[in-house]
C-alpha cells in the first residue's frame, strides 16, 4: 500500500524517449512546427514537459520518501548539484521548491532531454550552465523521493 | 556472293569476338557494376542498414560488426587480443579474460564466427568465436556486443575447425588443426603416426546463461581437422568434419599431405556419443585450461583453472564415428538448410561431391564399408555421394546457401563465386571476384531458414581496390545481390584484420535487446563509487585505491596527494551518468598500460605505477560536452619514503592563488 504514488501519470503517449533516432525527416519537421503551442501552453502551467502533471504534496513531510531521495540523490545528482545555493556544474538546490512547482521539478528530473529542448525555464537554465543536464534514468517513484528530500532541503516539516 | 560470305565472317568473328570478349575475366579495378546497385547499398543518413555482418577479424583477433547492404563499419568488438581504445585486457577487470594455461595470451587469430540458433534458425543471443592459435573458444553478447566469455582447449594443436554449432546451440565444436601427441609428451617429429593424434572438443553451452565447458573429448587418429558443420532437421544428432592430411606426413605437408586421392569427411554421431558419456566409457586425463568469464553485474572478469577432460576414444568405442572419402584435401564441409546434403570442397579436386544423409545412414545400415582406418569404418564413396558439381571452378573452398535450394560456392583460385542448384547439381551462374575470395556468406546461409537476397565475398588478395597504402593494405570484401537469377556485384567495402569466416543476422533480431546503459544501482564491482559521497582515496601498504567518480565535466577526486614513488595506484572509475553514448575515459601520463572507457554506470580500473616524482595530470579522453577539456585533475607524487600526508577533494581550493569559488 505504501507504494501507491499520490499523483497522477497522464499523458503516457505524449512523452516519448529519446532513445530511437528519428528515421523519417518528414516526420521531425511535422513535429518541429507541431510543438511550440504545447510548449506555449505547458510554459503557461509552470509543470514543464512529461508525464507528470500533478502531484499532490502532504505535510507533514513522508520520512521514508526523504529517506530514498537522499540516497538517489547521492548516487546520481550530488556530483553537479549542491544542497546550498552555490551554483556547482548545475544550480543549487537551496530553494528549489519555491522557485518551481513541483511537477515541473520532477519533469526535469525524468524527461530531461525533452525539457531542455522544449521547456522556455529549462533552456534559460542550459544557456547559463552551458552543461546539458544528464538524463540520469530516474524513475518516476525516485522523483517523487527525490522531491521530498529537496523540500525537506529547503525547510520545510 | 562474296560480300555474303565476307558478311558471315564478319557476324563470325564479331560473335568470337564477343564470346571471347565475354569469357576474358575482368582484370583491373575498372569493373562497373549495372543498374541501379548504388540505390541499392545507399543507406539514408539516419536510416539503418537491413543486416548486421558479423565478420572475423582473423590475426587481428577481433570482431568487426558492419552493416549490410552499405558495408559500414560499426563497431571492433576485441576478443582475443587487447584492446587500447576501450582497455580491454589492460583494465584489471578485463585482463583475466586473456589469461591461458600460458599464462596471458593478448593475442590470437580468430577465424569462424557461429551466430547461437534455436531449431536451427538464428536467435540473436550470442557470438561464439574461435581462437586458432592458442586454441580457446569465445562468446560474445548480443546484447552488449562484448566478450563475456573464453574457455582455452586442451589437447589441441590449433582451433581451426570450431566454433561450429548444433541446431539448437546444445554443443559447439573445437577440432584441432594440428594432430600433436597428448600430454605434452617430449617425442622425435619422425614418431608422428605412433605418438599423434587428433583431438574434437564438444562444448555444452548452457541454454540460459551460455556458459561453456567441455562435455568430452573424442579422440581420433593423428591427422588435420580443418572445417565442420552440424547437421540439422534429420541429420540433427551429427556432425560433420573435413580431414586433410590424411597421409600423416609431417613435413612439407604442401606436397606431402596432398598424395592421396580422397581425404575424409568424418561423420560423429555425438548422440551415441552420450550415450557412450552416460555409460561411463570416457576415461579421465588431467589437463589444464583457463575458464574465463565477464560479469556484467560485477564489471569484472574471473578466469579459472580447469585441470580435467572426459576422453571417447574413437578408435575403441563403434558404432559413433564413420569417414566418407572426399577427394583432395577437404576444406569446406557445408551442411544444407535441409539437412540432407553435405558438400566437401577438396581444394584440389576438379568437381564438388555432395553427399547424402539419407545415403550415409542406409551404407551405415548396410555396411557398405570399404575398409577401415585404425578400426573405424571407411563408407564407400559411392554408397554416401548424392552426387558431383562436374567442372565447378577451381580450389572451391565454402559453401552457403540461400532459401530457394541455391549453394553458393567459393573457388580460391579462380576467384569467382558459383551458383548451383543442390538436388540438380546443376551450374545457374558464376560471378568474379576481386580477388581471390576465401569464405563467403550469405544470411543466414548455415542456418535451416536463410534469410538469402546477398552473398558475401571475403577476398583474400586486395591489390588495386582501394586507393594504395603502402605495402599493406585493407582487406577487400563485395556485396552482391543474389534476389534474381543472376548474382550482381553491388559494392565493395573495406575489412580490417583478415576476415575468414563472417555471418549475417537481421537487424530487426537484435536492435530491440541492446544494451544502453548499466544501472548505477545494480553494479557490484567492489571497487564501485556509487556517488560522489563515495569517491575517496585509501592507502594499503603501498597500494592505493582511488575511488573515482566522473560525470560531465568532471573527476571526483581531482586533486590527489600523498603518494609516493613505487606505490601501486588503482584508479577504480565509476561512471555516474545514465544516459545511453555518455561514455567517459581515463587516462594517466606515463601509463605503462592504455586508457579506459567507463560506459554509463560502469566501474573500471587502471593501474599506474609512478616511477618518478612530479606532478602528473590525469584527463577523461572521451569528448563528452562543452567542458571535456576541463574534466581533468592532478596527482602529486612524492619521493620514496617521504611522508606528504594522503589528501584528496575536488573543487575545494585550499589556498589563496586560486580562482575557483570566487
Amino acid at each position: 500500500m505504501k507504494k501507491i504514488i499520490p499523483f497522477l501519470v497522464l499523458g503516457m503517449l505524449a512523452a516519448c524517449a529519446p532513445d530511437k533516432p528519428k528515421q523519417d525527416t518528414e516526420e521531425y519537421a511535422q513535429e518541429e512546427t507541431s510543438k511550440p503551442n504545447a510548449v506555449a501552453e505547458n510554459a503557461m502551467t509552470g509543470k514543464g514537459l512529461g508525464q507528470v502533471t500533478h502531484v499532490t504534496l502532504n505535510t507533514p513531510l513522508e520520512g521514508e520518501r526523504i529517506g530514498r531521495g537522499k540516497a538517489v540523490y547521492e548516487m546520481k545528482c550530488q556530483a553537479c548539484h549542491k544542497l546550498n545555493d552555490q551554483r556547482v556544474v548545475g544550480p543549487g538546490w537551496s530553494g528549489v521548491t519555491k522557485r518551481r512547482t513541483p511537477e515541473w521539478i520532477m519533469n526535469m528530473v525524468t524527461n530531461t532531454d525533452m525539457m531542455l529542448d522544449k521547456d522556455p525555464e529549462a533552456q534559460k537554465l542550459l544557456e547559463l550552465c552551458l552543461t546539458r543536464m544528464p538524463n540520469q534514468n530516474v524513475s518516476i517513484g525516485d522523483a517523487r523521493d527525490i522531491l521530498e528530500f529537496m523540500r525537506q532541503n529547503d525547510g520545510e516539516k | 556472293m562474296k560480300t555474303t560470305i565476307d558478311r558471315i565472317t564478319i557476324a563470325l568473328l564479331a560473335t568470337l569476338m564477343a564470346v571471347a570478349f565475354y569469357q576474358c575475366k575482368p582484370k583491373g579495378p575498372a569493373e562497373v557494376t549495372i543498374g541501379d546497385a548504388a540505390a541499392q547499398v545507399y543507406v539514408a543518413p539516419g536510416k539503418y542498414d537491413e543486416f548486421y555482418n558479423i565478420v572475423s577479424g582473423g590475426f587481428n583477433g577481433q570482431i568487426g560488426v558492419y552493416g549490410i547492404p552499405s558495408g559500414r563499419l560499426f563497431r571492433i568488438i576485441p576478443v582475443f587480443s587487447l584492446s587500447p581504445e576501450s582497455g580491454y585486457g589492460f583494465s584489471e577487470e578485463t585482463k583475466p579474460m586473456l589469461n591461458t594455461s600460458k599464462g596471458e595470451v593478448p593475442w590470437d587469430d580468430l577465424h569462424h564466427i557461429a551466430l547461437s540458433t534455436t531449431k536451427g534458425e538464428h536467435d540473436g543471443r550470442w557470438i561464439f568465436a574461435n581462437g586458432n592459435n592458442t586454441p580457446r573458444v569465445a562468446r560474445v553478447s548480443f546484447k552488449s556486443f562484448r566478450t563475456e566469455e573464453i574457455l582455452e582447449i586442451p589437447n589441441s594443436g590449433g582451433n581451426h575447425s570450431s566454433p561450429f554449432i548444433t541446431e539448437n546451440t546444445e554443443y559447439l565444436v573445437a577440432g584441432t588443426r594440428f594432430s600433436v601427441p597428448m600430454g605434452n609428451k617430449d617425442v622425435p617429429i619422425n614418431s608422428y603416426k605412433e605418438n599423434f593424434k587428433g583431438s574434437i572438443s564438444f562444448v555444452k553451452v548452457d541454454p540460459q546463461t551460455g556458459h561453456m565447458s567441455i562435455a568430452f573429448q573424442l579422440r581420433t587418429p593423428g591427422f588435420n581437422f580443418d572445417l565442420s558443420r552440424a547437421g540439422k532437421g534429420p541429420s540433427h544428432g551429427w556432425f560433420f568434419f573435413s580431414c586433410y592430411n590424411t597421409e600423416q606426413a609431417y613435413t612439407l605437408l604442401e606436397v606431402n599431405a596432398s598424395q592421396k586421392d580422397k581425404d575424409f569427411i568424418m561423420a560423429v554421431n555425438w548422440k551415441k556419443a552420450e550415450e557412450y558419456l552416460a555409460q561411463g566409457k570416457g576415461r579421465i586425463e588431467k589437463v589444464k585450461y583457463a575458464h574465463n568469464i565477464y560479469s556484467e553485474k560485477t564489471h569484472s572478469a574471473t578466469s579459472t583453472m580447469e585441470t580435467e577432460v572426459t576422453v571417447l576414444d574413437i578408435e575403441q568405442l563403434p558404432d559413433m564415428v564413420y569417414f566418407i572419402p572426399c577427394p583432395k584435401s577437404p576444406h569446406g564441409c557445408d551442411v544444407d538448410p535441409t539437412g540432407e546434403y553435405i558438400v566437401g570442397s577438396g581444394k584440389l579436386a576438379a568437381m564438388m561431391p555432395v553427399f547424402s544423409f539419407s545415403k550415409i545412414q542406409n551404407a551405415i545400415a548396410k555396411k557398405e564399408f570399404e575398409g577401415d582406418f585404425n578400426g573405424v569404418p571407411v563408407i564407400k564413396y559411392e554408397s554416401a555421394l548424392h552426387g558431383e558439381v562436374k567442372k565447378p571452378g577451381l580450389g572451391p573452398l565454402h559453401t552457403e546457401f540461400d532459401e530457394k535450394g541455391n549453394a553458393y560456392t567459393s573457388f580460391f583460385v579462380s576467384s569467382e563465386i558459383v551458383k548451383w542448384n543442390v538436388k540438380t547439381l546443376e551450374i545457374l551462374d558464376r560471378v568474379p571476384t576481386y580477388y581471390s575470395i576465401g569464405h563467403l556468406s550469405v544470411p543466414g546461409g548455415p542456418t535451416s531458414k536463410p534469410h538469402g537476397k546477398y552473398v558475401i565475398a571475403y577476398n583474400k588478395i586486395t591489390k588495386d581496390r582501394y586507393l594504395p597504402t603502402g605495402p599493406e593494405l585493407t582487406q577487400s570484401a563485395q556485396l552482391y545481390d543474389i534476389s534474381g537469377e543472376k548474382m550482381k556485384l553491388l559494392l565493395d567495402f573495406p575489412t580490417t584484420g583478415e576476415p575468414h569466416y563472417a555471418e549475417a543476422i537481421p537487424a530487426s533480431m537484435i536492435t530491440a535487446n541492446s544494451t544502453k546503459i548499466y544501472k548505477i544501482e545494480e553494479n557490484e564491482n567492489p571497487f564501485a563509487a556509487k556517488g560522489e559521497a563515495q569517491a575517496r582515496v585509501e592507502r594499503k601498504g603501498n597500494q592505493v585505491h582511488v575511488y573515482m567518480t566522473a560525470i560531465r565535466s568532471h573527476l571526483t577526486p581531482d586533486n590527489i596527494e600523498g603518494v609516493n614513488v613505487g606505490d601501486e595506484i588503482y584508479f577504480h572509475v565509476t561512471n555516474l551518468e545514465q544516459d545511453w553514448d555518455v561514455p567517459h575515459g581515463f587516462a594517466i601520463k606515463g601509463a605503462t598500460n592504455a586508457e579506459i572507457l567507463i560506459m554509463p554506470g560502469e566501474t573500471q580500473t587502471l593501474k599506474y605505477k609512478p616511477t618518478e616524482v612530479g606532478v602528473v595530470p590525469f584527463y577523461c579522453t572521451d569528448f563528452c560536452s562543452a567542458l571535456h577539456q576541463e574534466m581533468s585533475g592532478y596527482l602529486r607524487v612524492s619521493a620514496a619514503g617521504v611522508k606528504t600526508p594522503l589528501k584528496f577533494s575536488t573543487g575545494v581550493p585550499d589556498d589563496a592563488t586560486s580562482g575557483a569559488g570566487k
